[in-house]
């Protein structure tokens, strides 16, 4: 008969220090204005379900039997790390994707305005606010 | 004293013409600027035939940045006393008079027109409320002062607070980390009780599994603000 897996003190440990160490890297990250808000807020959940899982060694155990892992519930962790962080990988993705496209529209915006400009008499060249109003309406 | 307003707009065709006139005849001094966010529905051609200067943004940047492109262009021109308005007809720019004389006399840096300062109840689904009801609270505790609508986007500002906004504004949904920034800046933030109307035409932006990112997002983005010092000008990082 197969005895149900135990997590080692050790592992839950170092698994809730490490989560804990996750959050507060991403608090310090966002009040130093490198991490917005709105990106912030999948890494602190991503922590807080580790730490959850790390620190509640009855619910790892609880969990790893629901999914079938008998000899070693902190596998489960890994599990759901892996989970998580392609999760933020695809949306990272998403991410890179929508600024990409954004690029390519300030380029364009910025190719277009300085033609424009360019084509003016040069005493006004130099009054690039009211240039911008009419180039605007392009897109 | 020179006067701005600034009216952010995301296809607003039909209630933007309006927002317009009404602010001329709130008082024809003022310079009015329409942000168009982006809009698919002709709304900057709208704003433009009523005569008001309008800037059109590459894309949709969300109130926030809408927002501050205004405060950027008012601080640019040297205007002394912006007032924000939103293009959706929410806001009667009839109701500006006491929110303009506040700061005007120097009472306060900031002017708020709030839905729930005065006895007149608004109108508004049970989660909304709870949701403003809990930021409403969570603010008044950081700022010791007590504010009782963190939402609305109904605001007259001085040239300081101009200058503040044009430097650095929160993204996405603003009003409620900008109360927070004001009050780390010293600046006087004021509510003056309005009325608000029913919107014109359009949706509100916060609905749905949205309201849930944005009260989860707000929360973060006002505790970690009052930790800050001071807002850094993005400029500086």
């Amino acid at each position: 008969m197969i005895v149900a897996g135990q997590t080692p003190l050790k592992v839950s440990l170092i698994a809730s220090v490490s989560s804990l160490l996750l959050i507060l890297v991403v608090f310090e990250l966002i009040r130093s204005r490198r991490l917005r808000e709105r990106y912030a807020l999948l890494w602190l959940l991503t922590g807080l379900v580790l730490l959850a899982l790390s620190a509640w060694r009855g619910g790892l155990n609880t969990i790893a039997g629901w999914l079938g892992v008998e000899t070693y519930p902190p596998a489960v962790l890994f599990a759901v790390a892996v989970l998580f962080v392609l999760a933020v990988l695809l949306h990272y993705s998403t991410v890179l994707s929508k600024l990409t496209d954004q690029n390519v529209v300030l380029a364009q915006r910025i190719a277009l305005l300085e033609l424009e400009l360019s084509r003016r008499p040069s005493g006004q060249a130099s009054a690039p606010d009211e240039a911008a109003a009419p180039a605007a309406r392009s897109t | 004293m020179k006067c701005i307003a600034i009216v952010p707009a995301y296809n607003e065709r039909g209630a933007i013409g309006g927002v317009i006139e009404e602010i001329r005849a709130f008082d024809p001094s003022f310079d009015v600027l329409v942000v168009d966010d982006a809009s698919h529905d002709g709304t900057a051609d709208v704003a433009r035939s009523h005569g008001a200067i309008v800037v059109t943004l590459p894309f949709n940047l969300g109130i926030g940045g809408a927002v501050q492109t205004g405060f950027r262009y008012a601080a640019q021109n040297g205007y002394d006393l912006a007032a924000r308005i939103d293009g959706d007809g929410q806001h009667d720019p009839g109701e500006l008079r006491e929110l303009v004389d506040a700061v005007s006399s120097g009472r306060a840096d900031i002017c708020v027109g709030s839905r729930f300062a005065g006895a007149d109840g608004y109108r508004s689904s049970r989660s909304r409320r709870v949701g403003i009801r809990i930021l409403a609270g969570t603010v008044s505790m950081l700022t010791h002062q007590r504010v009782t609508d963190t939402t609305s986007g109904f605001q007259v500002l001085d040239r300081k607070a101009i200058e503040l906004f044009a430097a650095d504004y929160p993204h996405d949904y603003p009003e409620v980390e900008a109360a927070v920034m004001l009050h780390k800046h010293r600046l006087r933030m004021m509510e003056v009780p309005v009325r608000m109307r029913e919107r014109a035409a359009g949706r509100s932006s916060i609905r749905g599994f949205q309201t849930v990112y944005y009260m989860a997002k707000v929360m973060l983005a006002i505790l970690v603000g009052a930790l800050r010092r001071r807002a850094t000008p993005l400029e500086d990082t």
